[in-house]
């Protein structure tokens, strides 16, 4: 008997190998680990003895080489004579540009369109849904060529101007407005500015400290409007105003083709950043609305009930009770959006905005040939920015995520 | 646009691996029974779809003859309308077994991308379009202009030079699709519109009232246009190149679609053209009758060009540069003996 029961007692060791669940486990993923590592090897391995076969030009050197073709929104010092480095840079800020304001402004649509949506006046209501309704159904590709065709037909020619104050000015050319010109001494209103953001977070902590233990509130918001915006103002002020306007130049005499406005004077946002823009943001908000909405009634309606049974206002119980509550299911679905804006943003190509596939996947992928390299890099960038997008996210979520006690 | 170019570059990967076990692309078009032309995505007179489809044009002319010498039949042929952009992985990738797509002849393409260009089909330059009523009479008048072109061409590299040379300023939106292009010029959205000449008389038809438009009188590159092989395939390179100089040599004898026939009892030059006498077509890996079923059924570059582009289309282009070596041009060939 005892014998029979030691038996019993390593059977585990001694059921044969095969037979062994754990075993079996590792040996599958052994091979599949392996199966993959002999696929990645065998095509990049074919693909760089088929390029020497070739003659095809391989490696990142073409990098260094002069780029010579000009590109007409640049954020950094670039000329025709800059590398194709470059291009890579001033396509990958144009896209980062396009895509960041593209994901503040589809943010702020978002929330206001959804919030519409659920609102009680009729009127309200409508628009919102008709809204989502026609701009999520269409393919972005036509909405963008939409704002841009449609509406440069719309605005004046590019020898006339329509303006608002005398300030902003449209036309076929795209938005001229007044160029910041820092002058010396202007470093001590951005440093107002840091010191004030930092101001605002710890009057913000030490207000909540405060309703904490008395129950006083504070209005943190306008304290931090003031120390954010007005403390550097006062100090804008104080140094003299150490900052210039450069306004466009518009001639409105001499040879047709010089009439309009100069290039290079003032700030002009080019129309296909606009359209671009305008499209992308009112695409995406359609579908932030409705995350936001589906958000906002995942909370159960009784705590409604509640926040007005102990008379809460209906602007704080939105704000503090339902938002707080509704993020929770809306985050994640907001990051899917969001990178979802940054990848559509590679639509841009069809309009000549020149983002990094127009330039660097596009012309520079064109005049060197190196499709490898160039289509990796960009695949690499796009990898990288929704990455990143989307640990900023779970981190924000996990920030808001119910805190179980 | 993203999904598309990834998935040229893995056909890229793929098509390597493919094609490299194979044998020559002759081969490969005999198997499968037609030539897989990369062609424009419509650029009248050169590549063009017609409402049903068919395609018509100069560059697509090269195709049909290469057909009407590989299977005595020009009709197959199977297009694949590509960008600028997408045109030589496209072509590198094996997506495609000839690029007669308007491509300029430059020293990068012919020795960086494993490409071979297989002849000049057609001598273009690059000009400027632009609306009367700005006045303009000369491109150096053009300081401070928006020029609106073609992403991934000659056009957008020489313009730079163009105006960094002059010192003049300008402002360049590059279009992935012809059509945008003209379409933005059209909307004012730029005072100039430049590509090679004969694309810009192509693209005019394509404005609301031409009538109001000008191209000026500077040529400011030399684009010479023709069909593009890969690198490494002697037999293909060989009989695309032969087909070009065919048709050509076709013009010069005066062998014309309508007199091929009697043609064959002609002159001994003739004859060899017409593979009645010789090995020509042998050796290209064909049929001997090759050039005659070019010349047949596609007729000879006068033909081509006429029909196409020529003054009696509404594209009304001279044969100018384009004309016989000996009549004036420097379209020459090489001898077929």
């Amino acid at each position: 008997m005892s014998s029979d029961i030691s038996d019993k007692a390593d059977d585990s060791s001694k059921v044969s190998i095969w037979n062994d669940p754990k075993a079996r486990g590792i040996f599958f993923q052994v091979i599949l680990v392996a199966v993959i590592a002999y696929l990645v090897w065998a095509l990049v391995d074919n693909t760089i003895r088929n390029l020497e076969a070739r003659k095809i030009a391989s490696g990142f050197g073409f990098l260094d080489t002069t780029a010579s073709f000009g590109i007409n929104q640049v954020l950094i010092n670039y000329t025709e004579a800059s590398s194709y480095g470059a291009v890579f840079i001033v396509g990958l800020l144009n896209t980062l540009l396009v895509a960041g304001v593209g994901i503040l402004f589809a943010t702020i649509i978002g929330f206001s369109v959804g919030i519409m949506r659920l609102s009680k006046n009729w009127v309200v209501a409508k628009i919102a849904t008709v809204y989502i309704e026609v701009l999520r159904n269409i393919p972005l590709l036509l909405q963008i060529f939409f704002w841009y065709f449609a509406v440069l037909r719309a605005v004046p020619d590019k020898r006339s101007k329509a303006s608002l104050f005398d300030t902003f000015n449209i036309n076929v050319t795209g938005i001229w407005m007044p160029k910041p010109l820092p002058q010396d001494g202007f470093n001590i209103v951005v440093i107002a500015v840091l010191i004030g953001i930092v101001l605002a977070f710890i009057v913000k902590k030490w207000a909540k400290k405060r309703q904490a233990a008395t129950g006083q509130q504070f209005p943190v918001i306008w304290a931090s409007l003031g120390l954010i915006v007005g403390l550097p103002f006062v100090i804008y002020l104080i140094s003299g105003s150490p900052l210039e306007w450069a306004y466009p130049e518009f001639r409105e005499t001499g040879s047709r083709l010089r009439m309009g406005f100069q290039l290079g004077t003032g700030l002009q946002i080019i129309p296909e950043f606009l359209a671009l823009l305008f499209a992308l943001s009112l695409y995406t908000a359609t579908f932030i609305a409705e995350i936001v909405r589906a958000g906002i009634l995942a909370v159960s309606y009784g705590q409604t009930e509640a926040a007005s049974a102990l008379g809460i206002k209906n602007s704080h119980t939105l704000r503090l009770i339902i938002i707080p509550q509704a993020m929770r299911v809306i985050i994640p679905p907001l990051t899917s959006q969001y990178l979802n804006l940054t990848k559509n943003s590679s639509l841009a190509v069809a309009i000549a905005y020149p983002d990094l596939v127009s330039v660097f996947a596009g012309t520079v992928l064109n005049q060197t040939g190196q499709a490898v390299e160039i289509i990796m890099m960009t695949m690499g960038v796009y990898l990288t920015i929704s990455i990143v997008t989307s640990i900023f996210m779970n981190w924000y979520n996990a920030t808001m995520a119910l805190v179980e006690r | 646009m993203k999904y598309k170019l990834l998935s040229v570059a893995l056909g890229a990967a793929i098509g390597f691996t493919a094609s490299a076990a194979t044998a020559g692309t002759l081969d490969d078009v005999k198997k499968k029974g037609f030539v897989q032309c990369g062609v424009s995505q419509g650029l009248s007179g050169f590549s063009n779809p017609d409402a049903k489809g068919n395609w018509s044009g100069l560059d697509v002319d090269v195709c049909r003859a290469v057909a009407a010498a590989v299977f005595g039949d020009d009709k197959k042929v199977k297009y694949t309308p590509l960008s600028a952009k997408e045109r030589f992985t496209a072509l590198q990738s094996g997506e495609i077994d000839i690029l007669s797509r308007n491509t300029t002849w430059t020293a990068t393409r012919d020795t960086a991308l494993g490409l071979n260009f297989a002849g000049v089909n057609y001598y273009d330059g690059q000009g400027f379009m632009v609306r009367k009523d700005l006045g303009v009479s000369s491109a150096l008048e053009l300081n401070g202009a928006s020029v609106c072109t073609n992403t991934g061409t000659t056009t957008e590299l020489n313009v730079a030079d163009y105006f960094r040379e002059n010192k003049m300023k300008y402002e360049v939106i590059a279009f992935e699709k012809a059509d945008e292009v003209i379409q933005a010029y059209d909307a004012g959205r730029c005072d100039v519109f430049t590509t090679d000449a004969s694309g810009l008389y192509a693209q005019r038809l394509k404005l609301q009232d031409a009538s109001k438009h000008i191209v000026l009188p500077e040529i400011i590159s030399k684009e010479p246009l023709g069909p593009v092989v890969r690198q490494g395939d002697d037999q293909w390179f060989n009989l695309v190149k032969w087909t070009v100089f065919a048709m050509v040599n076709a013009e010069e004898m005066g062998v014309t679609s309508a007199n091929v026939d009697s043609k064959k009892a002609g002159s001994p030059a003739d004859k060899r053209l017409l593979g009645v006498e010789g090995n020509f077509g042998k050796n290209l890996g064909v049929g001997n009758d090759w050039a005659y079923n070019i010349v047949k059924l596609v007729g000879n570059y006068a033909e081509s060009f006429n029909r196409n582009v020529g003054p009696d289309t509404p594209l009304g282009i001279a044969r100018g540069v384009n004309a016989l070596w000996s009549k004036g041009g420097i379209q020459y060939a090489p001898p077929i003996r």
